[in-house]
């Protein structure tokens, strides 16, 4: 079976109809993608199912996670319907509320108890900013949990820097030939005086590794949307992932602006909402996928758990000492250990305490904001 | 559209018959992906785990082109200058010197001085701008996810117009585009907007037979049975879970590594004398050591 059935009708009605298709099982699909589709197989041959199958990977697919999608969406396309025309098939479902609705109560849910509502919302009003900063985020009420949400987007984190390789004009360091010469030049050749370049500082990159399996669920939300705030301050210079029964990007969901479009799109990314962790599985997804890769390199690590690791705790000490290795700063942010009588016992911790640079609370803003603290100094 | 000299080849079986002449094992994906390059005059972004064989692509398509390789080698920090021209400031300063040392007394031009400092020759082109003056070339820029994301909206305008403008001099433009070439082993995402420009191919360790061809045409006149033994052995050592799976490249060294200790077929000792060549971690060479006699088995 080497040629392809074109779907009756234009050639090229048919293909763009495949383009159609992808977008549907998420490509990221543009015009131009399009256009670059058809310009391929018009120096390929098109009867050639091979020949169309690659001008298809090669000019629309961008990611190795599109590939699974995109084979199958060319094997549904382009395999000739056995009996019956072929149908579009839409998907006209809502998509899935997200997970993480179940932590942020509705705001019409608190109107609808009057009175409930009333006394929680004066009681925050009464309890002031300096309280809650100093609150556990896990006993927040529903207010002030709103609230939270209003001074963590007012945090202004400032990130660490690093020296950078680009020299840039500076006071100190070695002569600028170019810049001298141009000031020369505006003196008939006169050197007057000599201009100066050094090494700019660059922002260093920061990881945020942020448990969400069923043990950390109650700092969940905040967390993330303490994630948010930093990835919004850096896009380009921090990533999130979330650590549970699986290893989930979500740096890009957290780029959005809108803090709960960008929590709901996280909520929709991760698979694993609340389930078990085996934190040294994770832990070696990541340094094997990206940590060693460079996203890890140089860069501060913090990684938000309380530690608690139903697996064996050997492989996640050899990947805590791995990252140590990697990472400029490693931080652990352990909710646990602000409250009294707290002792670093919990297996997980137990194991990766050797290899950290810092153990931190992180259960109230006051203590996150210390964690800032941390990593711009690191 | 297509303005490149007709190339070695018009179908990407026969492109990949003349990179099979060199040396470079394609597969009809990496054949397809490098003829329409070719055709369309698109970049190609080539992905995937290191040793897959991105950058030996480049290497062969300069060979089978006829053309020179230029390699811009990309890291934290790289900038215009480092990428694409730098004036040569010592030599114009000498200039400049010289020029007043002849002028004698007589008060110097400002402007025609200036012309005459920012001429091409004391132009220094780095790798881009030299791919576009030379003809035919190809342009390898490798592991662009180490550089900034700012240099890959600067590379933007070069891969779209094939030029480049310099201020004092003006537009630099290829009269024949060169044939680039990026790669990146994803240690971060490279942006969309660059992406959208390219051709993407994702490369993977090859399969077994194609990896014991590899190995012949690489090294002419290894013993059969050996290439067999290496290549199969790698394929278990990637599914063995190490912190670093090898790639291409190390089977190649371990092959060499063999011939070159005078092992005519791979055991224990042999292996575990040359096992360097192919494990570049202690933890994984520990590991692989106390098992070499069931993963040679395999």
């Amino acid at each position: 079976m080497t040629s392809t059935e074109v779907p009756v009708g234009d050639p090229i009605e048919g293909l763009v109809g495949f383009t159609v298709v992808l977008r549907a099982a998420g490509l990221a699909v543009t015009t131009d993608r399009v256009a670059a589709f058809l310009a391929a197989l018009d120096a390929l041959d098109v009867t050639s199912r091979t020949q169309t199958y690659w001008a298809g990977r090669l000019t629309l697919c961008s990611d190795p996670d599109d590939l699974p999608r995109y084979d199958r969406a060319f094997d549904d396309w382009f395999t000739p319907p056995r009996g019956g025309g072929r149908t579009r098939v839409v998907d006209e479902r809502k998509p899935p509320p997200p997970k993480l609705a179940a932590l942020t109560p509705s705001t019409q849910g608190e109107s609808d108890e009057d009175d409930a509502g009333e006394s929680t919302q004066v009681f925050a009003r009464a309890s002031g900013n300096e309280v809650l900063r100093n609150r556990d985020l896990a006993e927040l009420t529903p207010a002030e949990r709103e609230h939270l949400r209003r001074l963590l987007a007012l945090l202004r984190p400032e990130l660490p820097t690093r020296r950078s390789r680009r020299l840039r004009p500076s006071r100190h360091g070695p002569t600028d030939p170019g810049r001298t010469l141009r000031a020369a030049l505006r003196d008939q050749g006169e050197l007057r005086r000599l201009h100066h370049r050094d090494h700019s500082r660059r922002p260093r990159r920061v990881v945020l590794l942020v448990d969400v399996s069923g043990s950390m669920e109650p700092y969940a939300d905040a967390l993330l949307r303490f994630a948010h705030v930093v990835v919004r301050r850096s896009p380009g210079t921090v990533e999130a992932f979330t650590l549970g029964t699986r290893l989930t990007r979500i740096t890009r969901e957290l780029r959005m602006r809108d803090a709960d479009r960008a929590l709901a799109a996280a909520g929709r990314a991760i698979p694993d909402w609340s389930g078990g962790t085996r934190l040294g599985e994770v832990m070696r997804a990541f340094v094997d996928r990206w940590g060693q890769r460079g996203a890890a390199r140089r860069a501060v690590v913090v990684v938000f758990s309380d530690g608690w690791e139903r697996g064996e705790t050997d492989l996640l000490g050899v990947q805590m000492s791995r990252l140590h290795r990697l990472a400029h700063k490693l931080v652990w942010v352990n909710p646990h250990a602000g409250k009294d009588g707290y002792a670093p016992v919990q297996g997980g911790i137990v194991a990766a305490l050797p290899y950290l640079d810092d153990l931190l609370a992180g259960h109230s803003l006051a203590t996150l904001e210390e964690l800032l603290e941390v990593v711009r100094n690191a | 559209m297509n303005d490149r000299p007709a190339g070695p080849a018009d179908s990407p079986a026969a492109l990949a018959a003349a990179l099979r002449s060199t040396g470079y094992l394609a597969d009809d994906g990496l054949a397809t992906a490098t003829f329409l390059a070719m055709q369309m005059n698109r970049p190609l972004f080539c992905e995937g785990e290191p040793g897959t064989g991105k950058t030996a692509l480049a290497q062969a398509l300069a060979q089978v082109l006829g053309a020179k390789l230029i390699r811009l080698q990309c890291h934290d920090g790289i900038d215009a200058s480092q990428a694409l021209y730098d004036w040569d400031f010592p030599r114009q300063l000498l200039h400049l010197r010289a020029l007043e040392a002849t002028a004698g007394s007589g008060a110097l031009d400002t402007d025609a001085v200036e012309a005459s400092l920012y001429d091409p020759r004391f132009l220094l082109a780095r790798p881009i701008l030299e791919a576009l003056q030379t003809t035919p070339s190809v342009l390898l820029i490798d592991e662009i996810d180490r550089a900034d994301d700012e240099f890959e909206a600067f590379l933007l305008e070069v891969l779209t117009e094939h030029a480049v403008t310099i201020p004092e001099i003006g537009e630099i433009r290829a009269t024949v585009p060169p044939l680039v070439v990026l790669t990146s082993n994803r240690t971060r995402e490279v942006h969309d907007a660059l992406k959208r420009r390219c051709l993407y191919l994702w490369l993977d360790h090859p399969d077994l037979q194609r990896e014991i061809e590899i190995l012949h045409s690489r090294l002419p006149g290894i013993p059969e049975r050996l290439a067999a033994q290496v290549a199969g052995a790698v394929r278990a050592l990637r599914q063995a879970d190490l912190l670093k799976p090898p790639g291409v490249a190390e089977t190649i060294d371990w092959a060499r590594a063999l011939q070159l200790v005078g092992a005519s077929h791979l055991d224990v000792d042999s292996a575990a004398a040359t096992l360097g060549a192919v494990l570049k971690y202690r933890e994984d060479a520990d590991r692989v050591r106390k098992q070499l006699d069931t993963l040679l088995a395999s």
